[in-house]
């Protein structure tokens, strides 16, 4: 396919407008921002864990830009902050999870990251990798099920998750009944501490597709233009009952695995500043720059801008209330609950 | 000549029952699916859904690839997502693969996402032993399950009640895993009401009433407890045998009732007896009624082995029998 | 570390208690829930257990004196807690907390009705005490507690003789031994050559001290006719059908429960049911406090009241959940109750919560009387006796009937006449709808 190059700017649009283009940007520099704010409000003692998506933007960006908001389903892991603002997640509703706000869609139950919200279309998930998939084939199937066309599954997972049973489990039922769904691998090369080496012999994600009987790519994930091109392929194709695809996007972990790892355990300060040469988010802004669409001045307000709205919602979740504590006892089951019926 | 169906009943065995029970559930909502190993072309190795790939179709009746863990995990997205699925693990050994799908994620979604989503999801499973079974057909396995807050665990013993709490079950807004004790599925046959019911999950059942020692049991040694309470009978001892029905919730009230009337409690199960149902049971009897006690709480249980042996001394060696557990509730009376 | 025990509150309208008899002396070890002290009040004598394990250090308060609810009478000192683990108390404490000496009070003023203390338990009565209990289940100790069984008393049916629960309410039935031998002792506290009247055996020309109970009856019948506006009914019912019933029923409900059989659980049945269709009847006054306005309580429970007359005394046990009880059940409840009574073996519990109070007065041939209401209820019913009577009936025919008169006295601040003419026109028709077959 005609691709972007980000380093030769050269830019093939794929039906995307300036305003799509500057959505993903922002976007992108929305993630950024807020993914520093989690890290920040747990250095000043207010929240006791954050796990960042650095190096993810352009890939969640693009990927989102190919999400039918009100029809399809996301069925993401816990690296996903901007695939879910991308769908629609607010910054607010981010920042209610970061804080466990009672307002929050789990009620201040669930980790950061672990976004859910049934209105959004975005399946609720444990930390548990890979467990979220067969969710995600159950609901592809329900899809299928019922007859309904234009709709279709987007799962997503690291490159860790490929090596679950579970994972097998999902793309080969998701094959055998050629479901609505599409296997969205993010590879940032790290299972935590343990790199791609480590993790599989043959490290092309996207090859396995062919042992599945299902189409399969890979494209550059800190390209956004190649990943909506992907993943919109992908995801035309389950929509029209064509079956499910796997797509493996290439990225970068650059942070810890979260405020609770430190990754010069495993892995070189130096190494990491290596790969920071191919941050996405300063190319892509240079590609818009030397296309026009946007300008300086623009971009300087655009970060102004989501550093307002990053600020606004903190200041606003934080005001909120936590869970009362009799709200452990709430929605273990439907209505009252005793494990002791009398 | 007007029938009224309510009030007629047909005979059948375990099998029948919820066979019947399934087809009904199928008639009756389109939102229902059946998915689970062999269920299909072969109608369950059981023959309990026997013909109902011709009759619904293999949409609605899956034939699943052999993965455990995708089973159950397929249907808890089925259910988030609006369907009404019945996953078969084939037998109850085999849920090992699917524990997480069973206890890390249906029973949390309800709670996990503040009620946002839910997941009414039934796993049927036979269970249990005495059909030479060996290792990996026999086991018991709701222990490993009544621990878990989000999960309701039912283990019926007559064909009527496998009707009535299969209903509820399907019926019921959370995940239910629905134990069958498979040497009950045609060795038990009794009358089924015919027409749509359902029993409450969490509520036991006085199959004999009697007043010198409560008996708890459910599944296949709540049949051979009855039996041998039947034998105390024609002794002049009055035995009091109490099917718990369901697992988690537990019907606590009928317990301490129970208990309070003859003042002795004997707890019964095949499944092995260190942190088995009985524990639970003999704690909240001693932290409610310890007053009412006029002798120590005893447990006839399954030794603490991984498993029966194949070879029969193994298997019979590992099952009670109605001669011991009568035995047992002779001395209890007697105490 | 001490532990000092106040005045127990043994019952609900209960505001002081009489020490009738301490079972333990300074210096004596107690275990925890042992009794160490019986406490005389409203109609009960009652043991009251020690609340931890150790030492009497000091009694407060005298055999035969009364003091408020939550007034110290005694201090123990803990075992293991305490900072000087020696057993005999310090001098100082031992003398201020010397306890009335037993023998030289004869204290007429205040026997219990158990009679006068069996001497306090001795170290080697409490290791016989403790080799006998053993193996004696939970629910063996508690029925024990609560007949006042001695279990050493019993002999046990159970494996190796151990004492069951059905040991334990056979002996309950059949009036086995206390823990302290009261007939006996009872003897012994009256110095021979003294002469003093009492109310068992009133000598004339000699005061009769009252006792806790009858103080309390005296005050309690002037307290409800002073507040209470009586007024009376009396109404004639016709049992020849109940009578019958029970006639029936009689010999085989004494074999199978070891009670008799008499019209009183059938009359009860007809009250509740009686009051169920008007509840103002089982209501009470509520007067106006500093809180608020004067109003009139409904009570939610039936809890029926049987007065039962005994020689030195007055008791009203309570059938609680009357509503609940067919008329086998109130039979076995009614004859426990009486039962007990009798033995003198009501507890604190037996005793509190009536709504409504029924009272048997026909035994001794009584027509009709005009009872007092039971402070705190809106009524007293009773049966009064049962006599063979030519009556006319509807069509003119002459018959003989099984006649019986109910007399009701009620609180004219609760209810007036129309209810309770109503009522008793329930209860007649009730009763007379009753028998002559049926299911008890």
């Amino acid at each position: 396919m005609a691709t972007t190059d980000l380093r030769t700017g050269s830019l093939e649009r794929h039906g995307l407008s300036d305003e799509q283009l500057r959505d993903m940007f922002r976007n992108m520099l929305l993630q950024r921002q807020l993914d520093n704010r989690g890290f920040q409000l747990n250095r000043q003692g207010k929240v006791p864990f954050a796990l960042g998506s650095e190096g993810h933007e352009a890939l969640q960006a693009g990927a989102a830009m190919a999400f039918h908001r009100g029809h399809d389903i996301l069925a993401p892991y816990y690296r996903d902050l901007g695939l879910c603002l991308g769908i629609g997640l607010s910054p607010f509703e981010i920042l209610l999870s970061i804080f466990a706000r009672a307002d929050d869609h789990n009620g201040g139950r669930q980790f950061p990251n672990h976004y859910s919200s049934k209105a959004a279309g975005l399946m609720s998930f444990s930390s548990i990798l890979a467990a979220h998939l067969p969710h995600a084939v159950g609901a592809a199937y329900a899809i299928k099920y019922r007859g309904e066309t234009g709709r279709a599954v987007l799962a997503t997972c690291g490159d860790g998750t490929t090596s679950e049973g579970e994972w097998h489990e999902s793309m080969n039922f998701a094959a055998v009944h050629k479901l609505p769904f599409v296997m969205l691998v993010e590879n940032n090369e790290w299972a935590i501490s343990t790199p791609l080496d480590k993790q599989m012999a043959q490290p092309e994600i996207w090859k396995r597709a062919a042992g599945y009987g299902m189409p399969g790519r890979r494209f550059n994930g800190f390209d956004p233009i190649q990943t909506y091109v992907a993943v919109k392929e992908a995801m035309d194709r389950a929509r029209a009952g064509e079956g499910p695809t796997l797509v493996e996007g290439t990225c970068y972990r650059y942070l810890a695995h979260s405020t609770d790892d430190n990754d010069l355990t495993y892995r070189t300060r130096e190494a990491v500043q290596e790969r920071r040469k191919d941050d996405p988010v300063p190319a892509f802004e240079a590609l818009l720059l030397e296309h026009g669409i946007v300008t300086a001045d623009g971009v300087a307000a655009m970060r102004q801008d989501v550093l307002r709205e990053t600020n606004e919602a903190t200041d606003a979740a934080e005001a909120l209330p936590y869970p009362e504590p009799a709200d452990l006892y709430k929605h273990v089951y439907e209505g009252a609950w005793e494990p002791w019926q009398s | 000549m007007a029938v009224v169906s309510s009030t007629n009943s047909t005979v059948m065995n375990n099998v029948e029952a919820v066979r019947a029970t399934l087809y009904e559930a199928m008639k009756n909502d389109e939102r229902t699916v059946i998915l689970g190993e062999d269920v299909g072309a072969r109608g369950n190795v059981f023959l309990i859904t026997k013909d109902f790939i011709g009759e619904f179709g293999e949409r609605r009746v899956i034939d699943t690839p052999i993965a455990e863990a995708s089973i159950v995990g397929i249907a808890v997205g089925m259910a988030m997502e609006g369907l009404r699925p019945i996953a078969e693990i084939q037998f109850a050994d085999f849920i090992y693969p699917s524990f997480n799908q069973i206890v890390g994620e249906a029973a949390k979604i309800r709670y996990r996402s503040n009620g946002e989503y839910t997941c009414p999801l039934v796993i049927r499973t036979p269970y249990g032993g005495g059909v030479r079974g060996a290792l990996s057909h026999s086991v018991s396995i709701e222990a490993l399950f009544y621990h878990v807050p989000g999960l309701k665990i039912v283990a019926p013993a007559f064909p009527d009640d496998v009707k009535g709490l299969l209903n509820a079950a399907i019926d019921d807004p959370d995940p239910v895993l629905f134990l069958e004790h498979k040497k009950t599925y045609r060795l038990i046959k009794g009358e089924v009401p015919d027409g749509h019911y359902t029993i409450p999950l969490g509520k036991a059942n006085i199959r004999k009433a009697g007043t010198q020692l409560t008996v708890v049991s459910y599944g296949l040694y709540l049949h051979w407890a009855l039996e041998a309470a039947e034998r105390l009978a024609q002794e002049g001892l009055s035995v009091e045998v109490l099917d718990l029905r369901s697992i988690r919730p537990m019907d606590k009230t009928a317990i301490l009732n129970s208990v309070e009337k003859t003042r002795k409690l004997l707890i019964v199960h095949e499944d092995n007896k260190f942190g088995g149902i009985g524990a639970e049971i003999s704690a909240m009897v001693a932290e409610e009624a310890l007053f009412s006690l006029d002798a120590p709480i005893r447990r006839l249980c399954g030794p603490d082995v991984p498993s029966m042996g194949y070879a029969l001394p193994l298997e019979e060696e590992f099952m009670s029998s109605p001669a011991e557990m009568a035995d047992a509730m002779r001395a209890m009376v007697k105490f | 570390m001490a532990t000092t025990i106040t005045m127990p509150q043994l019952g609900e309208t209960v505001t002081e208690g009489t020490v009738a008899q301490w079972l333990k002396s300074v210096g004596d070890s107690v275990d925890k829930y042992e009794d160490f002290v019986e406490v005389s009040t409203d109609k009960v004598n009652a043991g009251v257990p020690s609340p931890v394990t150790g030492t009497i250090r000091e009694l407060l308060v005298k055999e035969g004196e009364t003091v408020a609810t939550g007034t110290p009478i005694a201090v123990i000192d803990e075992v293991g807690a305490a900072s000087a683990p020696a057993p005999a108390p310090p001098a100082t404490s031992a003398a201020a907390a010397a306890p009335a000496p037993r023998a030289a009070q004869p204290s007429p003023s205040a026997p219990s009705p158990n009679g006068s203390p069996a001497p306090a338990a001795s170290a080697v009565s409490e290791l016989e005490l403790e080799g006998a209990l053993r193996g004696a289940s939970p629910a063996v100790r508690r029925l024990a507690r609560e007949h006042r069984i001695d279990i050493r008393a019993i002999k046990g049916s159970g494996s190796n003789g151990r004492v069951t629960a059905d040991d334990v309410l056979a002996a309950a039935r059949t009036g086995a031994p206390t823990p302290h031998a009261p007939a006996a002792a009872a003897a012994a506290t009256v110095p021979p050559g003294t002469r003093t009247s009492t109310y068992a055996q009133p000598i004339p020309g000699t005061s009769i001290s009252l006792v806790q109970a009858r103080k309390i009856i005296a005050e309690r019948m002037v307290e409800s006719k002073h507040t209470a506006p009586h007024a009376w009914s009396m109404v004639q019912i016709d049992v020849t059908n109940v009578w019958k019933w029970r006639a029936r029923e009689k010999d085989r409900f004494e074999r199978e429960t070891g009670y008799k059989l008499t019209l009183l659980p059938f009359f009860i049945r007809a009250v509740v049911e009686s009051l169920a269709a008007f509840p103002l009847m089982n209501a009470r006054f509520v007067p106006a406090t500093a809180g608020g306005p004067p109003s009139i309580y409904v009570n939610d429970e039936v809890n029926i009241g049987i007065a039962i007359g005994l020689p030195a005394n007055l008791v009203v046990p309570v059938v609680r959940g009357a509503d609940k009880l067919s008329i086998k059940g109130l039979a076995v409840k009614g004859g426990e109750l009486i039962d007990r009574a009798r033995k003198n073996k009501l507890g604190v519990d037996d005793l509190a919560g009536g709504t409504f109070t029924v009272n048997n007065n026909g035994a001794n041939g009584s027509w009709a009387s005009a009872p007092i209401i039971n402070g705190g209820q809106a009524g007293i019913v009773t049966m009064e006796t049962v006599l063979k009577t030519v009556v006319v009936r509807d069509d003119d025919s002459l018959a003989i009937r099984s006649m019986m008169n109910s007399c009701l006295s009620l609180d004219h601040r609760v209810v007036d006449g129309y209810v309770a003419s109503g009522f008793l026109a329930e209860l007649k028709r009730r009763l007379e709808a009753m028998g002559p077959q049926g299911d008890l």
